[in-house]
């Protein structure tokens, strides 16, 4: 395989954005941000790949507007998909693995707060007979994190300790729009949102962008002294049926076991509610002595389809700083952790 | 002033879905008061039936008739209800496992609080008082009367011979998408609507390649650069290409045969699609000379259709030569 | 270094209907999933990653449906991809498919496409009233029969050459028993008497409303071995633009231009009308055949129309185009794109039957999307390439 790394991340995160739904006047800064953190222009990009939903937009082919941000005269290599900015670099690192490209950069974008984004989420199930009843993915969730209490998984207080922990990372976060951690004892205190879960423990409804670039050996070492090389990717996706064991993810656990994950130091995990994050850890294997969301993760901020995306730059940049060697990164989507990508980005190869 | 225009907008259709032989075995069983499941390669029962087998990947064929009645194995508490849940009032959603079946389905729970709700309590089907063939023939599970639990008999799981394809089985079943948004235009976009609405063509111009965006744009589709410099359009321009359209559609507000054109403006670098009338049909023509024609003042909002349609001006035809680039 | 070797072993599709009622959404992908695997002697246990693609959700009213249908797909326990780029999805996402396999990565890739266009309403669906803005199209024809006008005027071509295409890809659906339209005795004269509905294009110019999909294996060199007749893939392209711009070549776009370009320098094909067998274009609109034949450089600018009208592009002629049928004949519109790889695919195996083209050892798979701004493309040969 060919030595790809991450070389650049922006993005820009907000509660509610006033612009249009393809969010094409985030992107622009974003991508002028990319510019300036690798010296390129765009015609130095070879493959661009983005992840955006039609639903979340409301209407079909919204991201068809959303390419104007880069300038198509001359026309680019471009492809989309309906997922993750996760899933989107995927499909970059793979042209890069073909041979076809040496550099590829992916956005996504998403305004969640344009419609009801628990409900509108509901018309991700089986249309037969799941989304008549319109189950909202708060209710989803809640069940999920229901089944691992009863089964003695994990309790309230567990859930609390995630949340906590979050919200006092996050503060360090410029871009998270959830911050503030106090006290496990606190946060059980405030009152049951939709029982189990309290309102800490579901990630706020985000607006916004990110953006990722990639480079091939020495391109990625033209641009960063420490690129973060992603030794690792693999995804996987699990049956949707609620009837499956909810207090697992066989799919996060196949793609992590794919992986060498020994020696990493930090996980930015793709957790929209707390007790997802415990699951995530057992299945990835996680023990006590890796750093878990330093950024604040999914419960500080967490903007559709570029959430997951976003756990991988910011744990790209523990590689660059130096602050870590080797870091883990997971994006999901679905719901109930249906689908999970796993990678591992390095500082030395 | 806000910085962007902003209106709601309602997505909504009624889907038409055909179920295929499995859903549509479980619908029909829901029109008839039982519920079926499909029984797996690996000898599960599953409800709703799974389409296709988990391990062998054929089609299930291996149907059962369940229980109405069966145990809570999760639920949760949803105390804001969204639009079009089986109940507008504070409900719980819950994984129930019917008798005879092996693995939980979803339905909502009808219970006045969350402390009526515990996992293991043992629920019942509360059939709708008309059933029609879909999910939602079960209103809901409800807890089981005091003492009703014993009474209950566990109906016998039926084998599949006696439940054959009938000749009105559910083939298929309409569900209603109705989502609301709330649909915001850039700032640009709002600049040209703020523009119409006082009786104005606005555009910008791209600091890059200097070409006239009309509307402006938040990034200049040949360098990504935001427009800028506002510029006044002129309303009059030239037909550079156009159709007739002489079929109805939905939504159509105009009856056919009409004529819709790209209109460059004059001063323009990119054509505005719009109609054109005050003419034939069949007279229009590449190259025409149009001039905007308003709506009375009174009916103007922040819209294009502030401008009823574009009509000939009398001038003589731009030539091809002025304006082929732009088609 | 290069691509790994990648070549299609199975090839399934669905017979093609305005509405599939007898089907659910994965009863239609397995359709053509299992007619597939069945082509390429494999099960879906074989499959190492499935590759998913489709047009707007909105057409369905299913966000992602890829992961309610994981299950049902075989997908369950697998990588699972979701593409969406528009009109050319079909294509992307077998583009997606082979980069899997051309990348290392996998062995074993199955991709599926699908639009169950019967669900909901296209016109509906592409068009969604949105505030401040103003409906003037009428649907996909009447965004396209102004550029049509203009492709007319521009290259002074006659105004029957749309028929020409119209009669001659509906006369080669008959051939195809999958085809959604099978218009027994269509003629230039039947078309051009047929309604006038997006002036400058007819009813019988236009493409039919379908619910379908199209299922391809695509595997690395070893497990082609396996297969009698590899459709090998040696070059494939996506190249996108912007759907307006200022001064913006609507009629010959310049993405298609520079992808057609660079697909022929990566195959090495130098005079693509006398290296190319035969060419399965995305032609939803007659006159877009002549349209596309200049794009993708086999004739020079404003002479696209003289091949269709010479009947070069008929089966048999020099250059056989839509031998399926084409677009113009089924439109299920995310497979579209996929059922012109798959039938570019078809002929280079020698497995097209009634439509088989005699002696096809490279052919053209085409798809574009949007407003002729999204394209993919790809050429399949019955030998391994060399380059």
């Amino acid at each position: 395989m060919r030595d790809v790394a991450v070389v650049g991340f922006a993005q820009r995160q907000m509660p509610q954005f006033d612009g249009s739904p393809t969010c094409v006047e985030l992107l622009v800064p974003v991508f002028k941000e990319l510019y300036e953190q690798t010296g390129w222009t765009r015609k130095d990009v070879g493959f661009w790949c983005s992840g955006s939903s039609d639903y979340l937009a409301g209407r079909s082919f919204s991201f068809v507007q959303a390419v104007d941000a880069i300038g198509v005269i001359p026309p680019v290599n471009e492809s989309h998909v309906e997922m993750d900015l996760a899933w989107a670099m995927y499909e970059a690192w793979i042209k890069i693995q073909t041979g076809e490209v040496d550099t590829a950069l992916v956005y996504a974008f998403g305004k969640s707060s344009a419609g009801v984004l628990r409900r509108t989420l509901a018309l991700q199930l089986e249309p037969y007979t799941m989304t008549p009843l319109w189950p909202d993915t708060v209710s989803l969730a809640g069940l999920q994190a229901r089944a691992g209490i009863d089964a003695g998984l994990w309790d309230e207080r567990a859930m609390a300790e995630v949340a906590n922990r979050s919200l006092t990372d996050a503060e360090k976060n410029e871009y998270a729009i959830r911050k503030g951690g106090s006290s496990v004892e606190e946060l059980l205190a405030r009152p049951m949102y939709a029982d189990p879960l309290r309102k800490h423990d579901c990630s706020p409804v985000t607006d916004g962008v990110a953006a990722i670039v990639l480079a091939a050996g020495d391109k990625a070492r033209e641009v960063r002294e420490r690129p973060a090389w992603l030794t690792g990717i693999a995804h996987n996706v699990d049956p949707m049926g609620m009837g499956r064991d909810l207090t697992r993810s066989p799919s996060a656990q196949r793609a992590g076991a794919a992986l060498d994950l020994d020696g990493v130091e930090v996980a930015e995990l793709h957790a929209p509610f707390s007790h997802q994050e415990l699951i995530l850890r057992r299945e990835l294997g996680l023990g006590d002595d890796v750093a878990i969301n330093p950024s604040g993760g999914a419960l500080a901020s967490n903007p559709m389809f570029s959430g997951g995306g976003i756990r991988v730059g910011e744990a790209a940049k523990k590689i660059w700083s130096g602050e870590a060697d080797k870091v883990l990164a997971h994006a999901t989507s679905g719901p109930a952790l249906q689908q999970n990508l796993v990678c591992t980005l390095e500082g030395t190869l | 002033m806000s910085r962007t225009l902003q209106a709601p907008v309602t997505v909504a259709f009624d889907y038409t879905r055909s179920t295929g032989p499995v859903i549509g075995r479980f619908f029909s069983g829901l029109r008839d008061g039982v519920v079926v499941g499909g029984r797996t390669s690996a000898g599960d029962v599953v409800v709703p039936p799974l389409e296709f087998d988990p391990v062998t990947h054929e089609a299930t064929t291996d149907f059962v008739e369940v229980s109405s009645v069966g145990t809570v194995t999760s639920w949760t508490w949803v105390p804001e209800p969204v639009k079009a849940q089986p109940f507008d009032r504070p409900f719980a959603f819950a994984l129930v496992t019917l008798d005879g079946a092996d693995v939980p389905m979803l339905h909502a729970l009808d219970v006045a609080s969350p402390e009526d709700v515990s996992t293991g309590m043992r629920v019942r089907v509360r059939w709708a008082p008309e059933r029609i063939g879909a999910i939602t023939d079960i209103e809901c599970f409800e807890p089981l009367a005091p003492g009703e639990a014993e009474a209950q008999p566990l109906v016998e799981v039926r084998a599949s011979a006696s439940l054959e394809t009938k000749e009105d089985d559910v083939t298929g079943v309409i569900t209603t998408v109705s989502l609301d948004y709330n649909y915001a235009a850039s700032p640009e976009e709002s600049l040209f609507y703020r523009g119409l609405n006082e009786g104005r063509i606005m555009g910008q111009v791209c600091p890059t390649c200097q070409k006239v965006y009309v509307p402006p744009r938040s990034a200049c589709p040949a360098d990504g650069t935001p427009t800028a410099e506002e510029v006044e359009l002129s309303q009059t321009g030239t037909i550079t290409t156009f159709c007739i359209v002489n079929v109805p559609f939905l939504g159509q507000k105009i009856t056919p045969p009409y004529v819709s054109a790209y209109v460059l403006l004059d001063g323009a670098d990119i054509a505005v699609l719009h109609l054109i009338l005050g003419v034939p049909a069949d007279e229009v023509r590449m190259g025409m000379r149009v001039k905007a024609v308003w709506k009375p003042k009174d009916e103007w909002a922040y819209s294009l259709e502030n401008i009823d349609h574009f009509a000939p001006t009398g001038d003589p035809d731009a030539d091809f030569d002025t304006y082929k680039q732009h088609l | 270094m290069g691509k790994q070797p990648a070549a299609v072993i199975g090839i399934g599709q669905t017979h093609h209907r305005a509405q599939r009622k007898d089907v659910s959404m994965a009863g239609l992908c397995r359709e053509a999933i299992d007619r597939a695997l069945l082509d390429a002697n494999l099960t879906l246990d074989d499959i190492d990653a499935i590759v998913v693609g489709k047009a707007p959700d909105l057409f369905e009213g299913v966000m992602m449906p890829e992961l309610f249908l994981a299950e049902a797909l075989g997908a369950a326990g697998k990588p699972l991809l979701r593409v969406h780029t528009a009109g050319s999805v079909g294509g992307s996402t077998a583009i997606v498919a082979s980069s899997l396999v051309q990348a290392g990565v996998h062995k074993r890739v199955l991709t599926v496409a699908y639009e169950k266009q019967s669900e909901s309403n296209a016109m509906w669906a592409l068009s969604v009233p949105l505030p401040f803005n103003m409906p003037v199209h009428a649907g996909a024809g009447g965004y396209f029969a102004p550029h049509v006008r203009s492709y007319i005027r521009r290259s002074q071509a006659p105004t029957h050459i749309g028929a020409i295409v119209a009669a001659k890809d509906r006369n080669n659906a008959l051939k195809n028993p999958y085809a959604h339209l099978h218009n027994e005795g269509t003629t230039v004269e039947s078309v051009l008497a047929s309604q006038m509905l997006w002036d400058p294009i007819r009813y019988d110019e236009t493409c039919p409303s379908s619910d379908g999909a199209c299922a391809l294996v695509i595997v690395d060199e070893d497990t082609a071995k396996s297969s009698p007749n590899p459709a090998w893939i040696h070059g494939t392209v996506m190249r996108s633009e912007a759907t307006s711009a200022a001064e913006r070549d609507q009629v010959n776009p310049q993405a298609g231009r520079d992808a057609a370009a660079a697909l022929w320098k990566q195959t090495g094909i130098t005079n693509p009308i006398e290296e190319i067998d035969c060419a399965e274009i995305y032609v939803p609109f007659s006159w877009f055949e002549p349209m596309w034949i200049e794009n993708l450089g086999f004739t020079a600018e404003g002479d696209g129309w003289k091949l269709t009208e010479s009947g070069e592009t008929a089966i048999g002629g020099k250059l056989p185009i839509n031998m399926s049928g084409g677009v113009l004949s089924s439109n299920p519109i995310g497979a579209s794109g996929m059922l012109r790889f798959g039938e570019a695919a078809l002929q280079v195996r020698g497995a097209a039957g009634e439509h088989q083209v005699d002696g096809a050892r490279r052919a053209l798979g085409h798809a574009y999307g949007g407003g002729s701004q999204f394209f993919a493309m790809w050429v399949v040969g019955s030998e391994k390439p060399t380059n």
